[in-house]
């Protein structure tokens, strides 16, 4: 079980509280798409996604940014135990979408880079801290059904 | 593969950066520190709190570097020649620990440009450092 300091707790909800979730999912998956071209190949139906602009408009990106943060709004709402809650999306992305799971730092990454240019100062090093801890816990639960 | 607008942007912000480096740099540090405890272990012999004379420096250090590597990105290895035998031989950090810098890099720069640093730039920003990166331990073995 992970340990979340009351630091830590504030300062995840709040970031999750003051983010778009629309706007931050269609950017940090954009961002993905575009930093790190590899990923594209776990989307060939998404239609054009042949330069930065063509992803930033590309709808099923729009779309898809929605359903990452709604798989990422159940970590934020059972913090205390993120392994149980993401056993399905596990399999999930082992079994049938077989997605290398490095790839979920990348997006990680590229996640916490849109939430620190939307909240500017307010992201601190400690801030960010906290963030990139909860996002170690949802990799780390993404990859626990693998095998 | 850095295409020629890519360079000419990366430069254009170092060029922009160099004035406030000492701000910059030690911004990515603390960041650093805070995700990625055991890179502090590099750091026993300096005063890494946050605000100290040597988190200033050396972060100013470490821009400065950067920026001067920007100028011209096709001189990568000639420009940072003395600090890879600097890496190699004397610091020895773990080649692992660039990842985490740039990355933190990275994110400062997107709370200190904003809007300002788009996908685009992220794209070309991240494969500079990386570029840089792998220069940077080109001594090690």
């Amino acid at each position: 079980m992970v340990k979340w300091s009351d630091f830590e707790r504030a300062a995840i909800q709040d970031i999750f509280s003051k983010i778009d979730y629309d706007v931050v999912g269609r950017a940090a998956f954009s961002r993905c798409l575009i930093v790190y071209p590899w990923t594209q190949r776990y989307f060939g139906s998404f239609g054009n996604l042949y330069n930065a602009a063509a992803i930033t408009s590309n709808p099923k990106v729009a779309a898809h940014g929605k359903v990452i943060m709604a798989g990422l709004e159940k970590a934020l709402t059972n913090m205390d135990d993120i392994k149980t809650t993401y056993k399905d999306l596990s399999v999930l992305h082992s079994e049938k979408l077989q997605v290398d799971p490095d790839n979920f730092n990348l997006l990680g990454d590229c996640l916490t880079i849109v939430v620190a240019g939307q909240m500017g100062a307010a992201f601190t090093p400690e801030v960010q801290g906290a963030f990139q801890k909860f996002l170690a816990v949802v990799v780390a639960s993404l990859r626990k059904q693998y095998y | 593969m850095l295409s020629k607008k890519e360079k000419k942007l990366i430069k254009e912000i170092w060029e922009r950066l160099t004035p406030v480096a000492a701000d910059i740099g030690s911004d990515a540090l603390l960041r650093m520190f805070a995700s990625y405890p055991g890179t502090k272990t590099y750091f026993s012999h300096l005063d890494i709190s946050p605000g100290s004379a040597h988190l200033s420096s050396h972060g100013k250090k470490i821009v400065l570097a950067i920026a001067e590597g920007a100028k011209d990105i096709s001189q990568l290895t000639v420009t940072l020649a003395p600090l890879q035998t600097l890496h190699a031989y004397q610091l020895r950090i773990d080649p692992t620990n660039f990842k985490l810098l740039s990355h933190c890099m990275l994110v400062t720069l997107a709370c200190y440009l904003g809007s300002e640093f788009t996908p685009v730039a992220h794209a070309a920003m991240d494969k500079f450092l990386s570029a840089f990166a792998a220069v940077l331990s080109e001594k090690y073995r």
